[in-house]
């Protein structure tokens, strides 16, 4: 007699949440993982109390945080939720977490949902290491979470919605804007318009933070071509370079994001194949439109796969839990699955709408000074990466990772590797591809050294 | 809530995590290796390892993930800090 499949959900936010909800429903009682202290992933967390006393923020919706998490919270006999639990480590077949207590533990797995969630992406610049400088996601998790903003006066500089819904949410919550600089320029989005009604709720949403930015008086710079954060020991002021004339803004920190980078290091663990989307020079995860990528009983949904936002994350997570009951054997409503296919795909079409209105700027990595520091963790610096191309000839960044150490330090690469793959193809003058793209290595994020390993029970 | 930075202390709100509690006190966590550069935090979500910092009793954490408790003693002066 074939026992239950033992399923596990790497993440809790959108997908994760979803996903679970629906494999539970189906009697599979999966296991789900999630480094936070709670479900709902960032955008769904809990508002904490130092968050209380917030003005109402654009764009972000407590009640349904409150309201996700607590209908995930009602099916607690039937999931078994791991909070505070990093997955570091997966094979086919075995996966290992380390717990908030120090302990290592692993589990056997037959299928996999993973949705691990997307970190911004960002782009050196001169004074980028500065304290006072922070991505758009952590100043807005500052904001919400814990009521906190990364300074008095903050310039906001990238592209992407997420760029001015940050500077807006931050407006409204009584701190001050000195800047909003995005790369892309105004035609950019006027040329994406018709497109972007794909979700009129979105375009809305974006339309009303410009307003509230002109509104407040903030200037909003487009089309910048460079920039430069100065500052002896934090961030003092943003320089932005567009039209070959530059402007300063004083400021005492900066937000910066131009989108967002799947966080797939366990996809990639698994050996999934990747593929160069060639418009925002990501590489994604190769799937079906359920989700499901090539290695068998491994599915991945959410901003972790594709970034699409949050609505369209927990519909992939569904979709993708309804791929894994049917390949489980299970008859699946076709009606359900058509609906989350219809409105998954508007998403997409939304998505790339997005993409041309904010497309990653052509030139910014390029053209970056070679004293400026690329990989934080190691301090290497875009110099570094030309004379490794120069001098020893490094074809793709795998390669010049080994000569200079880009991408080799805590991070593992996840702030670097694309904007060193941009400096590497630049100079080498050779499509984006065949710089590459830096491979995961276990464990995924640092575990301290006396992590303790717990017995398994069951010796596999 | 109540903590200490190298000794001196410094009171949190409850809410506070390790790292908005150490930044509303100073500016920066001190020097991190390999080049001493000051670092405050970067991503705020447990991604980029910039804020690592040590605790009087041993413990070496990520301020941004780790929730502020009363009591907590963190050591920044020393230049090894994190790592």
């Amino acid at each position: 007699m074939k026992g239950a499949p033992i399923v596990v959900v790497v993440g809790a936010g959108p997908a994760g949440v979803a996903a679970a909800r629906r494999l539970a429903e189906a009697g599979l009682r999966p296991i789900v993982l999630d480094s936070g202290p709670e479900p709902g992933g960032r955008i769904w967390r809990n508002t904490g109390s130092g968050a209380q006393g917030l003005p109402r923020l654009p764009g972000h919706d407590p009640e349904r945080g409150r309201h996700e998490r607590a209908r995930f919270v009602e099916w607690r006999e039937r999931i078994a939720f791991y909070p505070e639990t990093t997955v570091i480590d997966v094979t086919r077949g075995r996966l290992w977490a380390l717990a908030s207590s120090g302990e290592v533990d692993s589990t056997p797995w037959d299928r996999l949902i993973v949705a691990t969630g997307a970190l911004d992406r960002v782009v050196p610049v001169p004074g980028w290491t500065l304290p006072g400088v922070v991505t758009l996601g952590g100043a807005q998790t500052a904001l919400k979470t814990r009521g906190c903003a990364v300074g008095r006066r903050i310039a906001f500089f990238g592209t992407g919605p997420l760029l001015y819904l940050a500077a807006a949410q931050h407006l409204a919550a009584g701190v001050e804007v000195a800047v909003v600089g995005d790369t892309s320029r105004l035609r950019d989005a006027v040329a994406a318009a018709p497109d972007l009604l794909a979700d009129p709720a979105r375009l809305r949403l974006g339309l009303r933070c410009l307003r509230m930015l002109r509104r407040a008086g903030v200037p909003v710079l487009r089309g910048v071509r460079g920039a430069r954060i100065e500052g002896r020991k934090t961030v003092e002021a943003i320089v932005l370079e567009r039209r070959r004339a530059f402007w300063r803004f004083s400021c005492d920190a900066v937000a910066t994001g131009f989108g967002l980078v799947p966080q797939t290091q366990i996809l990639d663990l698994l050996d999934v194949p990747f593929t160069l989307e060639e418009t925002s020079g990501l590489w994604l995860p190769l799937l079906d439109r359920a989700g499901r990528t090539s290695i068998p009983g491994v599915y991945a949904a959410g901003d972790g796969a594709r970034p699409l936002g949050a609505e369209a994350a927990a519909m992939a997570g569904e979709r993708a839990a309804l791929a894994l009951l049917e390949d489980e054997g299970s008859r699946i409503d076709a009606g359900r699955v058509a609906q989350l296919e219809t409105t998954l795909a508007r998403h997409e079409r939304f998505a790339r709408a997005l993409a041309r209105a904010f497309p990653h700027p052509r030139v910014l990595e390029a053209e970056i000074a070679d004293e400026t520091v690329v990989c934080r963790c190691e301090n290497v610096t875009a110099g570094d990466l030309r004379r490794a191309v120069r001098e020893l000839d490094a074809r793709d960044v795998s390669e010049a990772k080994a000569f200079t150490r880009c991408g080799m330090g805590r991070c593992q690469g996840r702030l670097c590797g694309l904007s060193a793959a941009r400096i590497l193809a630049a100079i080498r003058n050779v499509r984006l591809a065949e710089a590459g793209r830096l491979r995961s290595q276990a464990p995924v994020l640092p575990m301290p050294v006396a992590a303790r390993r717990v017995p398994a029970e069951d010796a596999a | 809530m109540p903590f200490t930075i190298d000794g001196e202390p410094w009171y949190g709100r409850v809410g506070d995590s390790l790292l908005s509690a150490i930044l509303a006190a100073r500016s920066d966590l001190g020097p991190l290796a390999p080049d001493g550069r000051l670092r405050a935090g970067f991503c705020l979500i447990g991604l980029c390892q910039d804020c690592w910092v040590r605790l009087a009793d041993g413990r070496r954490v990520r301020a941004c993930t780790t929730e502020l408790e009363a009591g907590m003693a963190v050591l920044l002066a020393s230049d090894e800090a994190a790592w």
